[in-house]
């Protein structure tokens, strides 16, 4: 009896520990829906060089651990963003329309987080409108790191969620585009 | 025997909650009804077969050592068989009553009412198509007539969701790319609360609408009211509010009839005051309810598909004075 005891404990043992380990893999993604009034203000603070391309990203995207280009929660919101406020109308699910495309590699302006933020916030002279009335400042880092992941050349551990229609393109969490070309 | 008054007292207590305006107890139209009495039939069969194995299981080990082998083999056929055929016959007995009771709460009516109601994460929109008169979309909230059946059309828009207001008809679903129908009836005027019943997402806990039987009257009259484009602005906040409105991104999402703003993502606003509630239930229908929703969304209802928008102060109060009035 014991002996059946002892091989009993045994399977609880092998079973029951992995599992609780395991259970440690169910936290949730942190998801601020809304940063603090002074984060939201300092996110604005972009140094751009004098032609507006490229610069650095304000002090406080370091200090909050680069959070956008990083988090499947800020890059599912981009993918929102990008539908809700029509970007679609122009750029298509990111092949391009009356707006240029967004996944060919091709760049006017530049797929660094600071310039693609200045693009969206400010628009661009040649047909893009300004978002800065429309959206705050943490939507459109979270549009800009979406619009990064798009046509990234580069892998990466987060991409935001699947969509529910048909994908017209492939999808963002698909193999970088350098080594799978996006058409 | 002395009768005991604090039990069933306190059994009483629990009755409480078998009435209310969301409870399948408490029916208020016939489908209901006959869900009621199905359920009914059922509760007291499986309680008579439960109580009568306990007695049958009480018996049978006060008689165990008092047997003969012998003895113990035939009774133990005797009951495999008798409880065989119990089987066999309250099984087909509850699926002949289970099948009636479909077929009654399925059958269509005659000259129903139509309402179109489509699931949306996470809010309903409901669309009466017009007679006599233009369609009347509105959202969250399904008036109807009192004596009238209506036959409620149902779609979904992106995930599988479940339609249920529990004191009129039993759950039906919505499907993305079917189209399913139910048929209830409210016998009296009344305000009957529904929940989504599938699990759709984030916010299916706060996917609520309310169903309102009115008399037939009044209902011809609020059907009347709604089919008009919305009030003009009262004053000077309103005007401002109204044009804050149509030029953010609010119109590209709302729809407001007799405004520049024709958006299809969001709820049909034209008649928003109308309602009694904000958010599919979330927020009570007020001002400052208005203006918390509109300043943030994203805190009363993580993840839902509204967008904040980022609006001054003055902003902010104009476009929730201007909704608030539109009755
Ligand atoms: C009215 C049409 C229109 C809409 C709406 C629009 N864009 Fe554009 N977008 C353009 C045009 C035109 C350009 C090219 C501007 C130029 O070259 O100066 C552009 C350029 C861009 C660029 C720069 C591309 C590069 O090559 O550097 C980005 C990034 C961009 N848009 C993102 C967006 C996002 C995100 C949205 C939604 C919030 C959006 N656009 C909405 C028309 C539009
Ligand atoms: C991207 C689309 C979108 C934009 C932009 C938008 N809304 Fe909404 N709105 C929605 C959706 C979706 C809902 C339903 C949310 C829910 O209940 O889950 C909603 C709900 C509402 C409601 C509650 C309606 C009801 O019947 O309960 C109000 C009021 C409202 N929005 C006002 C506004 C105002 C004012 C603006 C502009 C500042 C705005 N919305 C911008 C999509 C949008
Ligand atoms: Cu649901």
């Amino acid at each position: 009896m014991d002996r059946v005891g002892g091989w009993k404990d045994g399977v609880v043992l092998a079973v029951v520990l992995p599992a609780l380990v395991l259970l440690g893999g169910c936290r949730l993604e942190d998801r601020e829906t809304r940063p603090d009034p002074p984060v939201a203000q300092a996110l604005g603070q972009v140094a751009l060089m004098p032609n507006g391309i490229g610069g650095s990203p304000p002090e406080v995207y370091a200090a909050l651990g680069r959070p956008y280009r990083e988090s499947a929660f800020h890059l599912s919101q981009g993918k929102r963003l990008y539908e809700w406020f029509g970007c679609q109308a122009c750029h298509a699910d990111g092949q391009g329309g009356s707006g240029p495309s967004l996944i060919d590699g091709w760049w006017n302006y530049g797929p660094d987080l600071p310039t693609l933020y200045t693009t969206i916030h400010d628009g661009r002279p040649g047909g893009m409108p300004a978002f800065r009335d429309r959206m705050t400042r943490d939507q459109i880092w979270q549009l800009a790191a979406y619009v990064q992941a798009m046509g990234a050349y580069t892998g990466s551990l987060a991409a935001p969620g699947r969509s529910d229609r048909p994908q017209t393109r492939p999808a963002e969490n698909r193999l970088p585009a350098a080594s799978a070309p996006l058409r | 025997m002395r009768t005991r008054p604090l039990p069933s007292l306190a059994l009483l207590l629990l009755c409480g909650g078998c009435a209310g305006w969301q409870s399948a107890l408490d029916p208020q139209g016939p489908s209901a009804q006959a869900l009621g009495q199905l359920l009914h039939g059922f509760v007291l069969v499986l309680a008579a077969i439960w109580l009568a194995v306990l007695v049958v299981l009480a018996v049978a080990l006060r008689r165990r050592s008092r047997a003969t082998p012998q003895a113990a083999d035939r009774h133990a056929g005797i009951a495999v068989g008798t409880a065989c055929v119990a089987t066999v016959l309250v099984i087909t007995g509850l699926t002949l009553a289970s099948y009636v009771t479909t077929r009654v709460i399925s059958a269509g009516a005659e000259a129903p009412l139509v309402v179109r109601v489509r699931a949306l994460q996470w809010w309903w929109e409901v669309t009466y198509p017009g007679e006599a008169g233009p369609d009347v979309v509105t959202a969250n909230e399904i008036r109807i007539p009192a004596g009238r059946p209506v036959r409620i059309e149902l779609s979904a828009a992106d995930v599988i969701h479940s339609f249920w207001v529990p004191n009129l008809a039993g759950k039906q679903d919505l499907i993305p790319g079917r189209d399913n129908v139910l048929t209830l009836t409210a016998r009296r005027p009344g305000q009957y609360r529904g929940q989504c019943a599938e699990f759709c997402g984030m916010q299916h806990a706060h996917m609520a609408f309310m169903v309102i039987a009115e008399p037939p009257e009044a209902f011809a009259a609020w059907r009347a009211a709604q089919q008009a484009d919305s009030a003009a602005p009262a004053g000077a906040e309103e005007a401002f509010g109204r044009q804050v409105f149509e030029q953010k991104p609010c119109g590209a999402c709302h729809t407001v009839r007799g405004t520049e703003a024709r958006g299809t993502n969001g709820p049909d606003l034209t008649h928003l005051a109308s309602r009694a509630t904000l958010a599919a239930g979330m927020l009570p229908m007020t001002r400052g309810a208005l203006a918390a929703w509109i300043a943030d969304p994203q805190t009363i209802k993580p993840g839902n598909n509204m967008p904040m928008v980022p609006l001054t102060p003055a902003e902010l109060q104009a476009v929730s004075a201007w909704l608030a009035t539109l009755r």
